[in-house]
């Protein structure tokens, strides 16, 4: 089942609401992203911690209605 | 939980260095997320155990309860989850992941 990009930044946001979410929709199927998120909320957590936090985000859809969401996370630059 | 799941979970990442839960196996992946990390894994000249989940679903969700982690594959090394595929990818390509797998103690190729 697919899922749009704004909802995923929607989601996103509503958790990390200074993130700035960056969103490409690899195949242009609505199911396969690659997602860039930058929050202040990442700093001095470790890359496990900070995609669980993108996951958590996401509240449990991630692995189910979406199926595939590259992420890569970083802090914003000092 | 299931206890048993679990345990069995803990069991395998303490009895080999470096496990792989992945969808197939090293051989034959079942999934390109799956295949991406072994191919970083053989390219490393490292040596790995993989687990098929989608031979057992009672592991493909335990795994997921075990980590926090939403998604398959799931790279253990020495007992600690490392990351899922966008993390070992982002790891390969700047060294850390190298740098990780020797601080572990595990034999990378040169």
């Amino acid at each position: 089942m697919a899922m749009d990009a704004a909802m995923i930044e929607r989601l996103i946001k509503e958790s990390l609401p200074d993130a700035q979410v960056s969103i490409e929709d690899l195949r242009g199927d609505g199911d396969h992203y690659a997602a860039h998120v930058v929050s202040g909320a990442f700093r001095g957590k470790s890359r496990v911690q900070q995609h669980q936090m993108v996951y958590q985000a996401l509240r449990g859809r991630m692995g189910n209605e979406l199926h595939a969401l590259a992420l890569q996370t970083s802090v914003p630059d000092e | 939980m299931d206890i048993t799941v679990q345990d069995r979970i803990r069991q395998e990442i303490t009895d080999a260095p470096v496990v792989l839960f992945m969808k197939g196996t090293p051989v034959f992946p079942q999934c390109g997320f799956s295949a991406a990390v072994v191919q970083i894994l053989s390219h490393m000249g490292v040596k790995f155990k993989g687990i098929d989940v989608l031979s057992d679903p009672s592991v493909r969700q335990g795994i997921k309860e075990f980590s926090n982690w939403p998604t398959i594959p799931q790279l253990y090394v020495k007992g600690d989850f490392v990351g899922g595929c966008d993390i070992i990818r982002e790891m390969f390509e700047t060294g850390e992941l190298k740098q990780l797998l020797e601080e572990k103690g595990v034999s990378v190729r040169a």
